[in-house]
């Protein structure tokens, strides 16, 4: 059994560069260009439809849960506005930060400003630590984003639907940042004459944390800290219940995205809350497919992928035995059945990779 | 000593959309924009060096697969994260239906 180590400045990342697993070729399915041009297509509607409901129901939720305050009537209303604060903004955060949501890019980037805020994530550091996890995903110790590692943290994932440690990390770096520093971590990713913004942005939000608290504070309630802050950890259960099955259980090691990442069905109001991300296989393969265009795009390429899971229950009872099982055994994974009909991986690449 | 190359028919690239153009072990992006002109840039994007062939031309901007970095294809200057530095870019000429680079 070998340990593994996540750090990006450790062990296996060094070895994954060394074996030719760090910005390796990846497998793409093959679709013609007329197609892949048609799915690639830019739009503002889809967007802006989808943002116009989201601040809609996030004004109206938190003008209704200020209303009934500090009644318990208002949880309820407390709870929608959460998710939409602290998980629908983890998608939204995701889809700009790509670029795709809207065609027009400065819509891409205010939506992109809020979202980051919103979730706690440096806009600037995010953004970089997501390129690596696309050119890299699930690389030991290229990719930051791993979130079930082996053996899986199970009480920090647990933790998380809470935000316990996501949100606090966040707003501790948040602080080291705007107190001028780098974290040797995110310097390994964000090139030298990003790391300036990196601070100033920092600062901006501990002035907003700042006023927010003030207001707290003047006001004698935690009214203030329900709409701006607190939604981050009662609302973030959403996003980890749909981000978790990205990834979690499958291979790690590999390039071909049908073996390390799973795509899901999932209900509607899901799917608006997590924008399409469910279609995750199809994602990391096309990156540059906008997500109203993800249903699509699993249509046309669906024949070369594994059967995706049904639900999220059924992709619940995929992944929970075998982290469970990675607890005991971490080199275990479940590995992807292609269908008879897919290009195979490139078993010899698997071969030339480190010892597992 | 640049020399004018014959790269592709002017046919064979759709309005607003590129090919790859490989020479002496060189690689280019040949890009038709959408009023009809025809530009060329280093194929692979700054970044981490991915082909912009499978990449989406939008007006003049090449979105690369990879990250998502846009350019402008006509001067190369990088227009978005994750790319930082500038694409090269080389003249081009139409001629007998022909597209010409000057590399
Ligand atoms: S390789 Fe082009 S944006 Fe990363």
């Amino acid at each position: 059994m070998t340990t593994r180590d996540y750090s990006m400045t450790g062990e296996d990342g060094r070895r994954a560069v060394e074996v030719g697993l760090a910005a390796a070729q990846w497998y793409h399915t093959d679709i013609p260009r007329k197609d892949m041009k048609e799915l690639m297509k830019r739009s503002d509607g889809p967007a802006i439809r989808d943002t116009v409901i989201l601040f809609a129901c996030m004004i109206g939720f938190a003008a209704i849960g200020i209303a009934l305050w500090p009644s318990w009537w208002s949880a309820p209303f407390w709870l929608a506005y959460g998710v939409l604060y602290g998980s629908a903004m983890d998608s939204r955060w995701h889809e700009c930060g790509h670029g795709t949501a809207f065609r027009t890019r400065a819509y891409n980037d205010w939506l992109y400003q809020i979202a980051s805020f919103c979730m706690v994530r440096n806009p600037v550091t995010w953004r970089w630590s997501h390129a690596r996890h696309h050119t890299d995903t699930i690389i030991v110790g290229r990719d930051p984003e791993i979130v079930a590692m082996r053996p899986p943290a199970l009480f920090r994932i647990v933790m998380n639907f809470f935000g316990i440690f996501d949100a606090w990390n966040g707003w501790a770096r948040m602080l080291y940042n705007a107190s001028g520093r780098i974290h040797p971590e995110e310097a390994s990713y964000i090139p030298d004459h990003e790391q300036p913004k990196v601070i100033r942005v920092a600062r901006i939000w501990v002035a907003i944390y700042a006023g927010v608290i003030a207001l707290a504070v003047g006001m004698g309630s935690i009214l203030p800290l329900m709409a701006i802050g607190l939604p981050r950890l009662y609302g973030a259960w959403h996003h980890v219940l749909t981000g978790v099955m990205q990834h979690a259980g499958l291979a790690e090691n590999v390039t071909d995205h049908r073996l390390n990442s799973r795509t899901v069905y999932i209900n509607p109001v899901s799917r608006f809350i997590y924008w399409n991300m469910n279609y995750h296989v199809e994602h990391h393969m096309f990156p540059m497919v906008p997500y109203h265009r993800l249903p699509a795009l699993h249509a046309a390429i669906k024949h070369d992928l594994p059967a995706p899971n049904r639900s999220i229950r059924e992709a619940y009872a995929e992944i929970i035995p075998v982290l469970r099982r990675q607890l005991a055994y971490e080199d275990y994974f479940l590995t992807r059945d292609l269908p008879a009909t897919a290009k195979p991986y490139r078993e010899e690449f698997h071969a030339a990779m480190p010892a597992e | 000593m640049s020399q004018w190359i014959d790269a592709c028919g002017a046919d064979e690239i759709d309005e607003e959309d590129l090919i790859r153009f490989d020479h002496k072990g060189r690689t280019f992006a040949i890009y038709h924009s959408p009023d009809g002109e025809f530009f060329c840039t280093d194929g692979l994007c700054t970044h981490e060096q991915v082909h912009l062939e499978d990449g989406l031309v939008m007006e003049y901007e090449i979105e690369c697969p990879k990250h998502n970095a846009t350019f402008d294809y006509r001067t190369g200057e990088a227009l978005r994260a994750p790319a930082c530095v500038n694409l090269n870019t080389y003249k081009v000429k139409v001629e007998g239906g022909r597209v010409w680079i000057e590399i």
